[in-house]
């Protein structure tokens, strides 16, 4: 058994920038993460992170504005406040630490333009942002000889007399079983974008810290709202970074036309993420399309401009298509991306389980609301995974001892000794595909209430089903087929707390995009969805409402 | 079509651990990378293969692995590009690290040389309220050197660490280099003097292996070499790799030829008694034998025009 203050699950940005919060309070801190965490998937951000910067004469109410805007009015204005304020403390942090963010003429931080905003306040490294900040985070949790726990996998939360206390999880490397208690438990684990396929995200993106805290008792809010980014390659679901329309790339059709003039005259490209990728969808829907396609198209930018400042996505194009972007357009087409809900926060990231905090993509603090802007994510992750440091910090001073028992270890021991055990049943890829597939024909750009049914019950027969998943791997060391199957246990939970959100919502908003109800309907539903697992022991769900917070911006109709 | 791949495996959980090849044959589509394949495998035929891999877009750095012998970042490595119908693919875990299991490897020595240099920036003086001020252009040069995604590939090829497992390697010292060239940095001296240690920049032997491997171009013996530079130009010069620099270049100067011999003696440092006597046998031994090169130094008709190109590779610096 091992212990520590504060146990921090994941260590991608929001992990990271959590730990080194959490260290320098002085607090025992413990990361454990899956992979290396160089390895984690806010490695794949491309574009940049917002802030406003008053002392460029930008304000925080203007990014509030576009950020409360882009979100369709289902952000909580108070978040976003909290969010924006701090943007640009946050900024500065990361530059001190040793980002080597992208200057203007005078050496001071230069910025570009990102979708959805009125304001140039998006900073950058390239086409590597994310890259760029977890590898200097990882730098201070080497500098800080910070404990990992690394290639470790969580089994599950330990939750005892309604408290989280710690955590089981595998040592990759051995197989080993243990139990880690900690006084607080921050998750930020990331995102669950295998849930669907094709998708942007790293084949670890399996939504693990979503699953435990629903499991835990958490809600998970607003899951519904899952983005479609506009530009991603056909096939492997591969991201082209938005930072090409924000340099002054087009969208167009086979016609050769600049469609977003019908949909969005005056952003354009830049217009919110949800507006872009429901007309590509059109276009393509429409007959307008190649191949299931659009094109992105640089060529006016140059490939020497391209080179310097979109580098990585050079590289993609290349590698991935044989394209030279500065030669010839590139087909693209929406693609799932990340997910607005999550784990339900205050502020701070507490969740309705004392003990149990949740930063990052897994959370939902509810600044993104129905359709996140880009480059607000990196944004979302470093405040509030300080933050919920900080709050964490403060809480471990209130709990006593740590707990003693291992009657949790020895039952997820039990739980997966019957999946090694198991004779030749269901692969589990094969489970993963099928479950995948349907998420992404139900739960769409667009949708509606059969397509929506119809991937809720996939849920529940796959969910029937799994316990014949099998695996080939018998072995203790490093079974990545047994971490799988574990994975797809999560998936399934995961998915199905979309497709119960998705039903709720009765009407259109952000990337919420119902055919049978194409409106969006302020009186009925400026709400978030909450889904809470299985409260009666008999594998349902329990779903509330609750109101949005409304501050200072009253909706009205959204327009780009 | 139809591809066979010959995969590296190893099983520590046996009672005499041996790695071994096993052939795989599976259907591959044409836009395959080398890890669709291995995942292809992995899902549908054999779920005891064990590897790295996350984000399928070369940016996380798990799939290095070595492909037909060559380390590779399996991923943005194209099926076609390595491989053509009726082949066999030979894939292999990475090398110069212990194997855990099939092409998983163990980067502990990886990591445990990144934190030898100190991979973390250290400004001097009081911190700025807003930001560091520095130009664009050294912020777009240090990207990179930021582009490495600490892959392994280049130390999995390098053939200094081959022979002498405490060398620093190609990407620890890439990522020093990161700091040194730095603006906001302010211990690049105090780094150069580090590196300039036995096991650091002196130690590679310019093999380019690790330049021709690396996935992201971050060119770690470059880098490598701008660091002896710096380090010369710093005043660093109490090792033998620098004092070989400036003797090669002395004698070139003075001459137009290489004096083998006081090469020999200023390398090792002409008042390093120990080490001038633990080098006089071999001296010995030349003298006997006929092969000790002249002392003094004998110029070349042509010095004239060599001093040239000396004043002028040195207007270029």
């Amino acid at each position: 058994m091992y212990e520590h203050d504060v146990l921090i699950i994941g260590a991608g940005l929001a992990g990271l920038r959590a730990a080194v919060e959490s260290v320098r309070l002085g607090v025992d801190t413990a990361v454990l993460t899956k992979v290396h965490p160089v390895r984690s998937h806010s490695n794949a951000a491309q574009g940049g992170i917002n802030a406003a910067l008053t002392d460029r004469g930008d304000e925080w109410e203007g990014h509030a504005y576009d950020t409360i805007k882009g979100s369709d009015y289902l952000a909580d204005q108070d978040s976003v406040e909290v969010m924006v304020r701090e943007a640009g403390d946050t900024l500065i942090e990361l530059e001190h630490m040793g980002v080597i963010f992208s200057r203007d003429e005078e050496g001071r931080l230069g910025t570009r333009a990102f979708g959805g905003q009125r304001e140039a306040r998006t900073f950058f490294v390239g086409a590597i942002t994310g890259s760029a900040m977890l590898h200097v985070l990882h730098e201070q949790i080497m500098r800080n000889d910070v404990r990992i726990y690394e290639e470790w996998f969580v089994t599950s939360l330990i939750v005892e007399d309604g408290v989280c206390r710690g955590a089981v999880a595998m040592d990759m490397r051995t197989g080993e079983m243990e139990t880690i208690r900690a006084k607080a438990v921050i998750m930020a684990a990331g995102g669950a974008g295998r849930v669907f396929e094709p998708s942007t995200n790293a084949l670890i993106c399996t939504g693990d810290g979503l699953a435990l805290a629903w499991d835990a008792g958490a809600s998970l809010m607003d899951m519904e709202m899952v983005q479609y980014h506009p530009t991603t390659l056909a096939g492997n679901g591969i991201l082209l970074s938005e930072a090409a329309r924000g340099e002054g790339a087009y969208l167009i059709n086979a016609d050769g036309d600049r469609f977003m003039e019908n949909y969005a005259p005056e952003f354009m490209e830049l217009a919110s993420r949800d507006v872009v990728s429901r007309a590509e969808q059109i276009e393509i829907n429409e007959g307008r399309g190649i191949n299931g396609n659009v094109l992105l198209d640089l060529r006016h930018l140059g490939t020497k401009f391209i080179e310097e400042k979109l580098g990585y996505l050079q590289e993609v194009a290349v590698e991935f298509r044989g394209i030279d972007l500065g030669e010839s357009p590139i087909e693209i087409r929406p693609g799932m991306h990340y997910i607005m809900g999550g784990i339900k926060t205050t502020i701070d990231g507490a969740t309705v389980i004392p003990g149990l905090y949740a930063a990052g993509e897994c959370a939902n603090v509810s600044v993104h609301g129905a359709n996140r802007l880009g480059a607000n994510s990196l944004l979302d992750t470093i405040v509030f995974g300080k933050r919920s440091a900080i709050a964490a910090a403060e809480y471990v001073k209130t709990v006593g001892r740590n707990g003693s028992s291992d009657s949790q270890l020895e039952s997820d021991k039990k739980r997966i000794q019957e999946i090694l055990d198991r004779p030749q049943g269901i692969r589990w890829a094969a489970m993963r595909n099928e479950l995948a597939e349907s998420l992404t024909e139900g739960i769409g750009v667009f949708r509606d209430q059969a397509s929506m049914e119809g991937a809720d019950a996939k849920v529940d027969e796959l969910r029937g089903k799994y316990p014949q998943v099998s695996v080939d791997n018998k072995g203790k060391v490093f079974n990545t087929d047994l971490i799988f199957a574990l994975e797809l246990d999560f998936m399934l939970d995961v998915a199905k707390s979309i497709c119960q959100g998705a039903l709720m919502r009765k009407e259109s908003r952000g990337a919420h995009s119902r055919t049978d109800l194409p409106d969006r309907d302020d009186e009925n539903w400026l709400k978030h969805t909450h889904v809470y697992k299985d409260p009666d022991g008999l594998g349902g769900v329990r779903t509330e409402t609750s109101d949005v917070t409304i501050t200072k911006w009253e909706p009205i109709e959204r327009a780009y | 079509m139809l591809a066979k791949l010959r995969v590296g495996r190893f099983d520590p959980e046996t009672s005499s651990p041996e790695p071994y090849f096993q052939e795989y044959e599976l259907e591959v589509e044409d836009w395959f990378s080398v890890l669709d394949a291995l995942i292809k495998i992995r899902e549908e035929i054999d779920g005891t293969l064990s590897l790295r891999c996350a984000c399928r877009a070369s940016i996380c750095g798990s799939c290095g692995m070595r492909v037909n012998g060559r380390a590779k970042l399996v991923c943005k490595t194209k099926l076609d590009s390595v491989w053509s119908p009726g082949e066999t693919l030979t894939i292999e875990p990475m090398g110069n690290m212990p194997v855990i299991t099939d092409l998983i490897t163990d980067f502990t020595s990886f990591w445990d040389k990144v934190r030898q240099i100190d991979p973390y920036m250290q400004p001097t003086g009081p911190e700025p309220e807003a930001e560091y001020l520095a130009s664009d252009e050294s912020m777009v040069h240090l990207a990179g050197v930021m582009n490495c995604i600490m892959c392994g590939c280049c130390v999995s090829e390098c053939t200094v660490l081959e022979v002498d497992e405490n060398f620093i390697g190609p990407a620890a010292l890439a990522k020093a280099y990161r700091f040194v060239a730095d603006p906001r940095d302010g211990k690049a001296e105090e780094r150069l003097k580090d590196l300039n240690e036995p096991t650091g920049i002196w130690d590679c032997t310019r093999c380019m292996q690790c330049v021709e491997v690396c996935p992201k171009d971050v060119d770690p013996m470059g880098r490598i070499m701008v660091m002896r530079d710096l380090a010369m130009e710093a005043g660093v010069k109490s090792t033998a790799g620098s004092r070989h620099t400036d003797s090669f270049v002395n004698s070139v100067k003075r001459s137009g030829r290489l004096n083998e011999t006081r090469l020999t003696i200023e390398s090792i440092g002409v008042m390093n008694i120990p080490g001038q006597l633990a080098m006089a046998p071999v001296g010995v031994k030349a003298l006997l034998k006929g092969k000790l090169p002249p002392v003094r130094d004998h110029k070349i008709p042509s010095k004239k025009a060599v001093g040239e190109i000396v004043k002028k590779a040195e207007g270029k610096n």
